[in-house]
């Protein structure tokens, strides 16, 4: 377990290193997961050191956005004044992009 | 440190979870739900987003290695992705556009304030990713973030009734556009349904993470001129 731990916890640590260092406007979780790739790739990483515990995070991911999204209550005034707006540009842009997404990617099959 | 946080998500969540199970409805999904019933709790109880947060933090502190931990699923499909490049770099690059565009011109028409504009560009991004731009751009970093958030919620609740509705039988379609359109929250509810669907989805959030981050700084100051 602290195996696993250890290579997730090391890659993210790593990952936001590398975002610091390099300027790029990408987070470094994100970084971390692409070194990760490429370490299991290469063999540096193996499989089934992390497998579980990586699942344990995967498997649980929905619950992490539910402190983030309580934080709408901070919004409300702001969203009340352009209600309309948003929830037309949330909802239909929400619809057309996965819609379109989805269709061109299987026309492409 | 205040527990209140992190044992008002559990609890709520484990209880609509247990819902979700029995009724997978998609308007009983239970971050939604969760959202909603921790909003009343606090709005009810008199308290402050901050002392919810105290600990409420630690969960969404667990994004950062989950994020880190989508690299197994895409690991273990990378043969099929390979061989699914062209379709997956094209789905990223137009998803990612139409993303962006879409919502820009809607809220445009609509009237609405720089700010919005701005804030709102991009929400199809994952959090982490779409609060950096959002900065970047001159929008409200925290409004991005629940704008995000909705947007994942759609995702999550609609994703797949939506591709159901719109005969999208292909996985890799299915996969891709909900990572492209919902990141994380799109991401985790796919999973569920099929691992090829859901690997494709964890790359599909990737790649437009990094697209948007790379594009829209450029992009909306061309929009904005208009």
């Amino acid at each position: 377990m602290y195996k696993g731990l250890t290579i997730i916890f090391g890659f993210y640590f790593l990952g936001e290193i590398a975002a610091e260092i390099s300027n790029l406007p990408i987070p470094g979780n994100v970084l971390g997961m692409i070194f990760l790739v490429f370490a299991l790739l290469s063999g540096v990483v193996d499989i089934n050191d992390v497998e579980d515990e990586a699942s344990f995070f995967v498997d649980n991911l929905s619950i992490m956005f539910i402190p983030p999204g309580v934080g709408i209550m901070l919004y409300f005034g702001l969203i009340r004044e352009e209600v309309l707006a948003i929830t037309a540009g949330l909802v239909l842009s929400f619809i057309i992009t996965i819609v379109s997404t989805a269709k061109i990617v299987e026309v492409l099959r | 440190m205040n527990p209140l946080g992190i044992f008002l998500t559990i609890s709520i969540y484990f209880v609509f979870g247990k819902i979700y199970e029995m009724k997978p409805k998609f308007y009983l999904n239970p971050v939604l739900l969760s959202i909603i019933s921790i909003i009343s709790v606090l709005y009810f109880g008199n308290i402050g987003y901050e002392t919810y947060m105290e600990s409420g933090r630690i969960l969404s502190f667990l994004l950062g290695p989950a994020v880190v931990s989508l690299a197994i699923p895409l690991y273990r499909k990378r043969k099929v992705i390979k061989a699914y490049s062209i379709q997956i770099s094209s789905g990223v690059i137009s998803g990612g556009l139409i993303a962006i565009l879409s919502a820009f011109f809607i809220v445009y028409v609509l009237g609405g304030s720089t700010d919005l504009l701005l804030s709102i560009s991009p929400k199809s991004v994952t959090t982490p990713i779409a609060i950096g731009v959002s900065e970047q751009i001159g929008g409200i970093p925290s409004l991005t973030a629940i704008l995000v958030i909705i947007t994942g919620i759609l995702g999550n609740s609609m994703g797949i009734p939506l591709l159901d509705l719109f005969g999208i039988e292909d996985k890799v379609a299915r996969g891709l556009s909900m990572g492209v359109t919902s990141h994380g929250l799109g991401t985790a509810q796919i999973i569920k349904e099929d691992e090829l669907s859901g690997a494709v989805s964890g790359l599909g959030m990737a790649l437009n993470g990094i697209f948007t981050s790379l594009i829209l700084f450029h992009l909306v100051q061309i929009l904005m001129r208009f």
